[in-house]
């Protein structure tokens, strides 16, 4: 774990400001320039090409072949004042909003996938992310089941683990990150963590004014349970909507309490095997 | 989507262009990210009821389409449960093989050496076999960090499997080495009950929910598990004459893993329904047919070497039933999203 500075201690001197993504899903069109633009530039395998009947989502969700996911949610509720465009016979209009989603590694402070990776092929850049290096990572697959949001996963024919870098290697040589740079609607804006929680915090009050209550920040704030994200979002409505959890912890949180009980499980062994030596000598067949 | 009209044959949908945009629609002909969905388009809001109401009670949760949140872990059976398995039966098996050399009982005390080594070195094999890279399998030994509990496991089997294998070596040839043999012995007896216990650590330190959920209890359910595999080993191995303190161990280690369970399954409410259903539930209601069978066979078969290698022989069985049961419940609690909002959402609302 890292303590509980907000931006962890990587180590590093000279450390650039902590980089991350605003998602500012309100204006997202669902276009899945930044699936492609992120299966482009680190040359991300093809995973699948089956239709799966969820709105326009063929991509399910974050995986080792899918670093950008776009959700689409298809609702009856209205969205501010919003005309959907639709309406029956007699004139009524019907509710109808279609919310959409570009979902990402969280890049989270208290990072699990990193801290349970027995290898150290996962690791903090001097960026503030998070990055498997691949040239480590044996395939241990520990980081899959810690990570709370289901973004890494293990690349079959490959066996290592995979998820988004942020663009370590476009970021190194201040490039912004490919769906980013892709984003035609900036609902991606890419730049340092200060910077963009400050104007995130500036269009949820704009929002609020006009009217959308339904929209609210996830992960921006360092108090949660993770220690907030390094890429957040935007959303019109509840994150489990979205796929997101609600309330996600990261679970080393609970590691310390962990190996107070590991320290008393062996003990209760060990005495238990003397308790058995001790009966078997009271015992009639010793 | 057209759920309110009945109009067969007619057109469901028409567009409202000429009532929605006005003036006000295309100002600012380019917002981008400052555009305002829904705002300016006209329409009134909030005027009455219109359209039908929701017929279909609101959902006791909601999701993605029903996707997992999280992904399913990508460990694989049987390594991973196996792994869970041996780490328990060569753990405890140290204890059994150390304490049955300290009171004099040099058959218990070589089974258990031999068999605790060979479960070691089984466990190690699994883990590497499920390693997305075998080869890189020395990479787990590249650093030491306290925050994953698969390091500290590495570094505990580095340690342990070559204190097991020389203590099983030099049981094995009596009077040769007998001071190694003891250091040997002790070592593993010292880092044996790490290597049970850890393992409780190693799957609760995951954002699976029936596994971390369960932390306070899972070391406990894991050594007594653990405690019934090396001792229905011993049974099953020793002869008669020197198996009792085996069977002690395994009638122990089935009352330890027994009521951690018990009040693990209790404690973490919903969370535990993988524990009682579905393939998770199914081995644990066969280790708990196994674990009754395995105790009347301990307690009124004492007298026959038979019935209490059948008894040692149920009570490993019973082991691994719990380790699949656990294993297997953990991936459906992966599986279903339910168990990971469900709990999260009330935690929030719980919150002031």
């Amino acid at each position: 774990m890292t303590g509980l500075m907000e931006t962890p201690a990587s180590g590093y001197t000279d450390q650039p400001p902590r980089m991350g993504f605003f998602t500012d899903t309100s204006v997202c069109i669902g276009c899945k320039a930044c699936e492609v633009a992120c299966k482009e530039w680190n040359h991300i395998p093809e995973d699948g090409l089956a239709l799966t009947g969820m709105s326009y989502d063929n991509s399910i969700g974050l995986g080792a072949d899918t670093w950008r996911h776009v959700a689409f949610i298809e609702q009856r509720k209205p969205l501010g004042r919003q005309d959907p465009g639709v309406s029956h016979e007699d004139g009524r209009a019907d509710d109808f909003r279609w919310l959409m989603s570009s979902d990402v590694c969280k890049h989270c402070t208290h990072a699990a996938c990193l801290d349970v990776c027995p290898t150290g092929a996962l690791f903090r850049t001097e960026f503030g992310t998070v990055v498997v290096q691949e040239d480590i990572c044996n395939g241990c697959g520990y980081c899959i089941p810690a990570c709370p949001y289901g973004v890494i996963d293990q690349r079959k024919d490959d066996g290592r683990a995979w998820k988004c870098t942020l663009c370590y290697d476009r970021l190194s040589t201040g490039m912004e990150p490919a769906c980013a740079k892709a984003c035609p609607t900036e609902s991606i804006q890419f730049g340092p963590l200060d910077e963009l929680r400050e104007r995130a915090a500036g269009r949820l009050a704009q929002m609020h004014e006009a009217g959308i209550t339904d929209a609210r920040l996830y992960g921006e704030d360092p108090n949660d349970g993770v220690g907030g994200d390094g890429a957040f979002f935007l959303l019109l409505d509840e994150p489990e909507v979205y796929g997101l959890p609600p309330d996600p912890v990261v679970t080393t949180r609970d590691l310390p309490a962990m190996w107070r009980r590991v320290g008393a499980a062996a003990g209760v062994l060990t005495a238990a095997a003397a308790a058995a030596f001790a009966a078997s000598m009271l015992g009639r067949d010793g | 989507m057209s759920g309110s009209s009945g109009s067969q044959g007619k057109t469901l949908f028409r567009r409202r262009w000429e009532h929605t945009v006005t003036r006000e629609g295309v100002r600012g002909a380019r917002p981008g990210r400052e555009a305002l969905t829904g705002v300016h388009t006209g329409r009134p809001r909030g005027r009455g009821r219109r359209g039908e109401q929701p017929m279909v009670p609101p959902a006791e949760f909601t999701s993605y389409y029903g996707q997992p949140v999280i992904n399913r872990p990508v460990w694989q059976a049987p390594d991973i449960p196996g792994y869970l398995f041996l780490g328990g039966l060569a753990g405890a098996g140290s204890l059994l093989g150390a304490g049955a050399q300290l009171t004099g009982r040099p058959d218990l005390a070589r089974v258990a050496k031999a068999g605790s080594f060979g479960a070691g070195l089984a466990s190690m094999a699994a883990l590497v076999h499920d390693l997305g890279r075998p080869a890189r399998f020395l990479n787990m030994l590249r650093m030491f960090k306290v925050t994953s509990p698969m390091s500290v496991g590495s570094w505990l089997l580095a340690g342990y499997i070559p204190a097991a294998g020389v203590a099983a070596l030099t049981a094995a040839l009596p009077d040769r080495l007998p001071r190694v043999g003891a250091a040997a012995t002790a070592g593993s007896a010292l880092l044996g009950p790490g290597v049970a216990a850890y393992t409780g650590a190693l799957i609760a330190d995951t954002a699976v929910p029936a596994w971390h959920d369960g932390y306070l209890e899972m070391p406990f359910v894991f050594v007594g598990s653990g405690a019934m595999a090396a001792g229905g080993f011993g049974l099953l191995a020793a002869p008669l004459e020197q198996s009792a303190p085996a069977r002690n161990m395994a009638i122990l280690g089935l009352v330890t893993e027994a009521s951690a369970f018990e009040r693990m399954t209790r404690r973490i409410g919903m969370v535990a329904e993988p524990y009682h259903s579905g393939r998770g539930g199914a081995y644990v209601r066969a280790g708990q047919v196994l674990s009754v069978l395995a105790l009347a066979g301990a307690l009124l078969g004492r007298r026959s070497r038979a019935i209490s290698m059948l008894s040692g022989a149920a009570f490993m069985a019973a082991s691994a039933a719990t380790r699949w049961g656990v294993f297997n419940a953990g991936l459906a609690s992966a599986d279903d999203p339910k168990y990971t909002i469900v709990p999260q959402r009330a935690r929030l609302q719980a919150r002031p």
